[in-house]
């Protein structure tokens, strides 16, 4: 296992080069650009000046190499030189985009706290209202309790974001007032009411977010529940007068467990990415919002960034992962 | 400028201050939501109008243009003219006078260096400053004096209110920007997102494509100004959402940019907590004839370009048939409602220069399918297509995605079949359609369809720049990197020779007949250019906040020193 | 001699077909689908398109359901009932085979992966590439390079809809080659299959008759989890303007469409959303079924 895991940890550093080159010339053969943006009234001799002062005229290779730099060297150092104060790289040009003349990092820093706030929020209380659905619905295959969970559980997978969450603001914004349509990110936490406010202006993109979550994963929980109750071991089990209560959460779960937990895992990196058209509709900035608006303004430097830290993550996932599933199902043997 | 009045000036403030400061800051916040957000508050690096509207807020220019189109002070004591001497007999300088006593947000006092500087920081090669064109033509920006600013033009400038005239050219301060010239200008993202500036409010908060928080500028020069305390731009979403927003659910105050349908409008100005305003610019939806050939059979670097004239747009009479079988009025009704107005004109505003051009509003299917008819285009095989020399009338014409514009796109293809012309319908994505990468066949500047749909406007009132762009060297081509304003690839001598003459033309009066009979070249006299809609900007206030005057000439938010909490 | 008779040999088909039958769910999305399959595909014989001047359709626009339009009219005037049964088309086709591509590639690599040692590292970093790759440059990139050509081969519309479908396809197999993949590893460490590989049977029939078989559970649920995505993603795909001609109809671009007029109107965004919504509940209740039925540990319980 040990081996195993240094010899992917190492795998993944040529891998995730590669990975970062196909993505900067996809996006770069992409057709559009940063100029898109801007109004007519800006004749084409000023537009092309405005696109050599970003750099963006340069050759591929010369604007991969750079942002290799920055992103390797600069960036790290620039957070040390703020932690430690310290003068790595003093007056180094860091990865800026395109659209704001922001460092990429900077905008990044502004947006995790709302996509691990919101985001984060509903892919747990997705997990946590998925469990306990899929495991009772295996229970009792074919109970009411399984055809209703079943079908709470698809509705929320069938109905599209954009629609639920359209209706969602029609209903409780529009029509019952309850919660606020956009999102006011500048809204701090202090006291009690201020709580209450938050939790109200979280609740619609949660509310959607959640439902679609916990419909995939409470169904990866049934399946795999079923696939364990009807094995000899639960039989003995039961034979030797364990409560159900002990045979199905303690032996049963532990197992079905196995490819939910790698399920999950797996879907952590979408947390970053996966919200997108949520974020959007309820102004929620978020980085998936922050990677659609920057794909959409052809801002390279930051779809390039904010696309190498989800395969970062990916990558990192897909092994803890794998690792999980070495660890939790001895079945599987890695050399 | 002299000691005295000033030492006057400033006693008189501090008089008025103790009473007046009971008006500003009174009226709490107000809200306003866009549906983009704001990336940045430096409009010399902007990347789209929402950002020089809400940096208008905070930095001014020295004049701008107000709801009706005419030119208002704002940093100076008066507009300079050639009465007043501020420009000089032979139009090649002109003056400007700062109000004495202006303050920047940080308290130190405005001064031409500030001007200079800011002249000096737009036209830095290495800028690549996005407003360069306000300072085209002109030899030098210097300070006659601490609060006078002598610019000088190459040659005599009909128009000299172009540099630091309008949102998109505001003042910025030398002592907060002085680092960041040139290619330093996008590192400097503090001073880009935080500028300080003399307008009635100061930028607080700032994070990057979502809220820009201000509190009411202490040192603005009205001191019963602004009636509010703070303001919020919160950007994201759609024109639904933000409508919404203050029409239907009243969490804000302003929304910019509300394009929704017709319906849609009236429905929730129903509701009564808001209402629409329309302001009329000079935006005009209209189609562009491709003159040129881009079929595909053609070799790259000679599709869509002079070598090859189109095999039935060039007739004239098929373009005026297309023209005259489509019905602008329900376009407008379909697609824009009140915020739209049919039009025959490219430059359709302001009065001044807006031609007698009305023929084209009556739709005529049957004078269209005689004129196709008489012009030899027939359809002989049954096929329900005209043709003529084996060449067969069918039109692939492009637009964005853009429910309006597809819609647009569904109505004006029933009409062209009607008259017996095939039409195919593409939609691009808008990032590529306007992105001009040479690389992609799908820009508009590539042109490779017969006809494309979009709509174009021009900066300020005048339109000279703006008609510039039909002459025969402003095609894109290969030669040009395929970077040219004149799309449709129109090339006409004369228009040419008269786009010169307006150029040299200083009487207010002749200058206005030659636009009009330059706009009539392009659109009544040969169709290349087909007008639709005369677009308004559309946005919606509640009736809780007064004041709002809609402005197409300028930022949006020119007067929001002035809006006051209705109580 | 014994008078009792012997129970008929069932066939395969047969058990299975009884096992799925028990499940109600799966009955019924079995129904609802074949029903908006017979509505999308005859539909049109019997509500043929009357195609109306623009003058007449703009008289008749925006109205609600009546005898003359049951589904009621858009902005334009059109039936929305022959709209949804244009569109309907479109998006079960775009759908289904988009999923058959995705769950093709996705298998097949999956199996490569969990079953020969030395391709799964490959493999799986191919894995890794293509879910960190962002879809929406991908499908310009895709679009840009192919349409003309893919068009001019086979005309606007089918050149688009094997782009898109093509498109969705390449890149929504990452999910079922990891749960396939998992299921391989486990499975490859059975005794039966570590016997049968003792005794020398090669590989492809070790994975043809062993190993299939008893992934067909998974692959079901991520099948149908596919068809769901890839509907969702095409109306997306609607949004940004990447897919079909714009008077192309799919419920998709209805549904998008329709989101504007969601307070004045809701029956327009009700009838497409509606339909996705079914569509996705039916396959995934047909896979649930399925699913069941094909395991022979669940089968006959």
């Amino acid at each position: 296992m040990l081996t195993f895991t240094l010899r992917r940890l190492l795998l993944a550093i040529p891998t995730l080069l590669v990975i970062s080159l196909i993505i900067f010339l996809l996006v770069d053969l992409a057709p559009g650009s940063p100029m898109s943006e801007i109004p007519l009234t800006v004749p084409p001799e000023v537009r092309l000046k405005m696109i050599a002062a970003l750099g963006a005229d340069q050759p591929v290779y010369v604007r991969y190499i750079l942002w290799l730099r920055q992103f390797f060297w600069v960036e790290p150092a620039n957070m040390l030189d703020g932690w430690f104060g310290t003068n790595f790289v003093g007056g180094e040009q860091r990865i800026l985009s395109w659209q704001s003349r922001s460092p990429v990092f900077t905008v990044i820093g502004q947006r995790i706290p709302q996509t691990l706030t919101v985001i984060g929020t509903a892919y747990l209380v997705g997990i946590a209202i998925a469990m306990p659905i899929g495991i009772y619905s295996a229970y009792r295959q074919y109970s009411v309790f399984d055809q209703l969970g079943t079908l709470v559980a698809m509705i929320g997978f069938s109905v599209p974001t954009f629609f639920s969450g359209t209706l969602f603001i029609i209903i409780f914004a529009v029509w019952l007032h309850w919660f606020p349509t956009k999102y006011d990110t500048t809204l701090a936490v202090t006291d009690w009411a201020s709580f209450i406010l938050q939790i109200k202006q979280m609740a619609m993109p949660v509310m959607v977010l959640a439902l679609a979550n916990a419909a995939a994963i409470s169904r990866y929980m049934r399946s795999s529940m079923l696939e364990n109750m009807g094995q000899d071991y639960v039989r003995t089990a039961r034979a030797k007068g364990m409560t159900e209560r002990v045979v199905v959460l303690k032996h049963v779960l532990r197992n079905s467990l196995i490819p939910v937990v790698t399920v999950i895992a797996l879907g952590i990196p979408s947390i970053f990415g996966g919200a997108i058209i949520t974020e959007n509709l309820f102004g929620v900035n978020g980085i998936g919002a922050a990677l659609i608006g920057a794909i959409s303004a052809n801002d390279l430097p930051m779809v390039q960034t904010l696309a190498f830290i989800f395969a970062v993550l990916i990558v990192v996932f897909n092994l803890i992962a794998d690792i999980a599933y070495g660890l939790l199902d001895p079945r599987i043997r890695y050399e | 400028m002299n000691l005295k009045s000033a030492l006057l000036g400033a006693v008189c403030a501090f008089a008025m201050a103790p009473a007046a400061y009971a008006e500003r800051g009174t009226d709490g916040e107000v809200k306003l939501t866009f549906p983009q957000a704001v990336s940045i508050m430096n409009p010399y690096l902007s990347s789209g109008t929402k950002d020089i509207y809400a940096s208008s807020m905070v930095i001014e220019p020295l004049a701008g243009y107000d709801d009706t189109g005419a030119l208002v002070a704002k940093l100076v004591s008066e507009i300079p003219s050639v009465a007043n001497g501020g420009i000089s007999e032979d139009l090649t300088s002109i003056t400007w006078k700062l109000l004495p006593g202006l303050l920047w947000a940080d308290g130190s006092p405005v001064t031409a260096a500030d001007v200079v500087f800011t002249g000096q920081y737009c036209m830095d090669p290495a800028g690549g400053c996005a407003q360069l064109s306000k300072f085209d033509g002109i030899k030098s920006i210097e300070a006659v004096d601490d609060m006078s600013v002598k610019i000088t033009f190459n040659g005599p400038k009909p128009n000299p209110f172009t540099a630091f005239v309008g949102s998109t050219s505001p003042i910025l301060q030398k002592a907060q920007f002085e680092a960041c010239l040139g290619a330093a200008a996008p590192t400097c993202t503090d001073q880009n997102s935080m500028p300080l500036g003399t307008g009635p409010f100061k930028v607080t908060g700032f994070t990057v494509n979502d809220t820009v928080s201000m509190e009411a500028n202490a040192n603005y020069r009205d001191p019963a100004k602004p009636a509010f305390a703070s303001a919020v731009i919160k950007g994201g979403g759609d024109a639904e959402g933000s409508a919404r927003a203050v029409m239907s659910t009243g969490e804000f105050d302003y929304a910019w940019n509300t394009q929704i349908p017709p319906d849609s409008q009236a429905a929730m100005a129903a509701e009564g907590k808001g209402v629409f305003v329309v302001a009329f610019g000079t935006l005009v939806e209209r189609l562009e004839m491709n003159m040129t050939d881009p079929s595909a059979d053609l070799p790259e670097g000679e599709r869509s370009t002079a070598k090859h004239p189109h095999p039935f747009l060039s007739d004239i009479n098929v373009r005026k048939a297309l023209s005259m079988a489509i019905d602008r009025q329900t376009l407008t009704e379909v697609g824009y409602g009140a915020g739209g107005a049919p039009t025959c004109n490219i430059v359709p505003a302001p009065a001044l220069y807006a031609s007698d051009n009305t023929g084209c509003l009556t739709q005529d299917i049957e004078g269209a399918k005689a004129l196709l008819e008489a012009a030899g285009w027939v359809d002989t095989n049954g096929d329900g297509i005209r043709e003529k020399d084996g060449k067969n009338l069918s039109i692939l014409y492009q637009s964005t995605v853009n429910p309006i514009r597809q819609d647009f796109q569904a109505l004006i293809k029933d009409w062209w079949t009607e008259i017996g012309v095939e039409t195919e319908l593409k939609a691009i994505d808008p990032s590529v359609f306007f992105g001009g990468d040479a690389g992609s066949p799908d820009t508009f500047q590539k042109f490779y369809a017969d006809v494309e749909m979009y709509a174009n406007n021009f900066d300020g009132t005048d339109p000279e720049a703006y008609l510039t762009q039909y002459k025969c060297d402003k095609a894109p081509s290969p030669e040009n990197q395929w970077q040219g304003e004149n799309m449709n690839r129109f090339c006409d001598p004369a228009y040419d020779a008269m786009v010169t003459e307006l150029s040299s033309t200083r009487d207010a009066a002749k200058r206005a007949e030659l636009a009009k009979k330059l706009n009539d070249m392009v659109t009544k006299d040969s169709f290349v250019v087909v007008p639709l809609v005369h677009r308004g900007t559309l946005s919606a206030h509640s009736n809780a906040l007064g004041g709002v005057k809609i402005n197409a000439w300028d930022s949006e938010l020119w007067n929001v020193a002035d809006w006051f909490r209705v109580k | 001699m014994s008078d009792q008779s012997i129970p008929k040999a069932q066939s395969q088909f047969g058990a299975v077909w009884r096992q799925f039958r028990v499940h109600r769910g799966a009955v019924f999305g079995l129904i609802v689908l074949g029903t908006l399959a017979a509505f999308v595909v005859f539909g049109p014989f019997f509500w043929p398109e009357v195609k109306l001047k623009v003058v007449e359709a703009l008289k008749v626009k925006n109205q609600g359901p009546s005898l003359r339009f049951p589904f009621g009219t858009d902005q334009l005037g059109r039936d929305m009932l022959v709209r949804m049964m244009a569109a309907g088309k479109v998006s079960l086709a775009v759908g289904f085979v988009a999923m058959i591509i995705a769950i093709f590639v996705g298998t097949g690599i999956g199996i490569l992966a969990g079953y020969f040692k030395r391709l799964d590292g490959p493999l799986m970093r191919l894995t890794d590439l293509f879910l960190s790759l962002p879809l929406i440059p991908l499908l310009l990139v895709l679009v840009m390079l192919f349409r003309d050509k893919i068009a001019s081969i086979m005309g606007p519309e089918l050149g688009a809809f094997l782009l898109i479908v093509y498109a969705i396809g390449i890149t929504s197999w990452m999910q079922a080659a990891r749960i396939v993949r998992g299921e391989v590893l486990a499975l490859k460490e059975r005794e039966y299959v570590l016997a049968a590989k003792s005794i020398g049977v090669p590989a492809r029939r070790v994975i043809l008759r062993h190993i299939l078989p008893n992934i067909i559970s998974p692959v079901m649920v991520a099948a149908t989890l596919g068809v769901a995505e890839a509907i969702i993603t095409e109306s997306v795909l609607s949004f940004l303007g990447l897919g079909f001609p714009p008077d192309f109809p799919t419920w998709g671009r209805l549904l998008f469409d329709g989101l504007q007029y969601i307070q004045l109107y809701p029956e327009r965004v009700i009838w497409p959303g509606l339909a996705i919504s079914l569509t996705v509940l039916s396959v995934n209740y047909i896979g649930d079924g399925l699913r069941d039925a094909l395991d022979p540990r669940i089968r006959g319980r």
